[in-house]
């Protein structure tokens, strides 16, 4: 079953701003589904109309089968939303924000209840369950957008950049539990800057960019497309120059560490062979960036430039 | 429609509402009932006596419905915009809106609530007319459906303001310019029958007139106009403005692009 289908859609907002220029794209059911693209790209507005929070100009939307045309109401019961900007009564309680939603939902009260309990324990606000949100800490506030979320346990999570300004402790408690959350069979959909976020957690990308998808495929897959890769190789004995590596494209940085170029032919054992003909001794080894990032840039860059070239 | 998810969305929404106004009582429950305190003792006492009587009643006797019913107009309008307006301004109106509570639901539990704080408030209001004046209320049903109906329509006007204001000094506009002439104009302080015939058949083109007249028939037993014209207009309002509330909110106007 599809968690999500978008076909043809398009946003064209009143000051003549054309957001989406006709995306289709499928979510399936218990996917973990990461939808990136860089600042204005068109992200959160298309999130925006799944969630009902924007108006579509064109085109179809289906939440589990359920048609933000002709049935929204089951489509919105079927979604969880954890927005990009705070969106809550600040002046509110941490419990009556989750509860209030609850209520919102159809839930009774008696349930809400147990289930702000359970989610806000999870989420590690419940002991602060009656503190007004203002005095919360912005990671305390995002971890409080995420229980509002599950609070009537969602089939589809959509989360638009849930960890901005979150630091890396919370950060990677926010993927343990969205990760046992989605094997616990929710679907979510993703969308963030931390790229190293999305290639560890999703199991599906998407890129959009100026308002089209460039690129939807299985996370494994478009890795898979990585035209190069550079390592930063930290030596035993550090040298003064590059050294010439057979094969290889090297450089020495700043910090004495070196630089190798992979290409998608290559692979580390003949690196590594090379290195020790050549009595380098290699201590540690890491990507110079995140692969999903090298990915990304390279796609949204070269089209900028194929773009830039054309209206020249 | 899923009835379950709206009425507990309905009973969520009005829970909120009530506890918002008990919350922050000092801001909700104390100035109305201090302004009509003043009136009570400057027009009422001090300056009602030089006045004497007015349709057979003693002229504080005569305004006390008419300073209840302002006092639960002004209350149920602010309540409801206030409220829906904080929810845009502070965008936890999304909560709402990506929610599977119909957009009725929405329009009828904020009305609720503003209806809820303008019977709070007039039932405080009279509480300090009955130490002032002796009130025997003539007519029961009238004069609680009245209230009822006039704060309805009153929490209705204050969503659509609330849809529409963009800044804070939106939601003060209509109030200050519109609101409180017409109430000053609708014959809470006099009878229209003291004015000149001209200006009688304007303040007939005022809706709060006719709600202050019910409303101080239903106590007084005197009015200045048809009671069944009154219930006729109000229940006129009431279906209009809840139409057009359904109406925007459908369209997203002012929350959504």
């Amino acid at each position: 079953m599809r968690a999500l289908s978008i076909q043809n859609l398009t946003k064209i907002y009143a000051n003549g701003t054309e957001a989406l220029k006709g995306i289709d794209f499928n979510v399936e059911s218990g996917d973990f589904y990461a939808l990136l693209g860089p600042n204005g790209a068109g992200k959160t507005t298309a999130i925006g109309i799944m969630t009902s929070l924007v108006n579509k100009t064109s085109g179809t939307v289906e939440i589990f089968g359920h048609d933000i045309d002709t049935d929204l109401e089951s489509a919105k019961a079927c979604i969880g939303l954890v927005p990009q900007e705070l969106n809550m009564n600040l002046f509110d309680s941490v419990l009556n924000i989750v509860v209030n939603q609850a209520g919102y939902y159809g839930i009774d009260r008696r349930t809400a209840l147990q289930r702000a309990e359970k989610y806000l324990s999870e989420l590690r606000l419940w002991d602060r369950k009656d503190d007004s949100a203002r005095n919360l800490s912005g990671g305390m506030k995002r971890r409080l957008m995420i229980a509002r979320a599950l609070i009537h346990e969602p089939k589809l999570l959509i989360l638009d950049e849930p960890t901005a300004g979150v630091d890396i402790e919370i950060r990677r408690s926010m993927w343990d539990f969205l990760r046992r959350t989605n094997e616990a069979g929710t679907t979510i959909i993703l969308t963030t800057h931390y790229l190293e976020e999305a290639e560890n957690l999703c199991r599906h990308v998407a890129i959009i960019d100026e308002g089209r998808i460039i690129e939807d495929a299985k996370m494994s897959e478009v890795l898979r497309k990585l035209q190069r890769e550079i390592f930063v190789l930290s030596l035993r004995d550090p040298l003064t120059k590059a050294p010439t590596l057979p094969g290889f494209e090297t450089s020495l940085r700043n910090d004495g560490e070196l630089e190798v170029v992979l290409d998608a032919k290559d692979d580390l054992n003949s690196l590594f062979d090379v290195l020790t003909r050549a009595g380098i001794s290699v201590v540690s080894l890491r990507n110079k960036a995140n692969r999903l990032e090298e990915l990304f840039m390279g796609l949204v860059e070269g089209k900028h430039q194929v773009s830039g070239g054309q209206g020249d | 429609m899923d009835i379950r998810v709206n009425w507990i969305g309905f009973k969520t929404l009005v829970r909120k509402e009530i506890l918002r106004v008990v919350r922050i009582w000092v801001q909700t429950i104390v100035p109305p009932a201090i302004t009509m305190t003043l009136y009570f003792i400057i027009f009422g006492n001090l300056i009602g006596r030089r006045i004497g009587m007015m349709d057979g009643f003693d002229y504080m006797q005569y305004i006390a419905p008419g300073l209840i019913m302002m006092s639960v107009i002004t209350n149920s309008y602010g309540n409801v915009v206030s409220s829906f307006f904080g929810a845009k301004f502070g965008k936890h109106v999304e909560e709402m809106i990506v929610s599977p509570m119909s957009n009725a639901t929405i329009i009828v539990g904020h009305v609720a609530g503003g209806v809820m704080r303008g019977l709070m408030v007039g039932g405080l209001v009279t509480i300090i007319a009955l130490g002032f004046t002796d009130l025997d209320v003539a007519h029961p049903l009238i004069t609680f459906s009245m209230v009822i109906l006039a704060s309805t329509v009153f929490a209705l006007l204050g969503f659509v303001n609330a849809v529409f204001a963009n800044k804070f000094d939106d939601i003060s506009i209509i109030p200050t310019f519109v609101l409180t002439p017409l109430t000053y104009l609708g014959g809470v302080f006099y009878s229209i029958s003291l004015l000149p015939e001209f200006w009688q058949k304007v303040s007939l083109g005022n809706p709060i007139l006719y709600m202050v007249n019910a409303f101080r028939y239903g106590i007084l037993g005197v009015s200045d106009i048809s009671i069944g014209w009154a219930y006729l207009i109000v229940a006129v309002f009431v279906v209009g403005l809840f139409a057009l509330n359904l109406m925007l909110l459908n369209r997203g106007v002012g929350i959504r692009e």
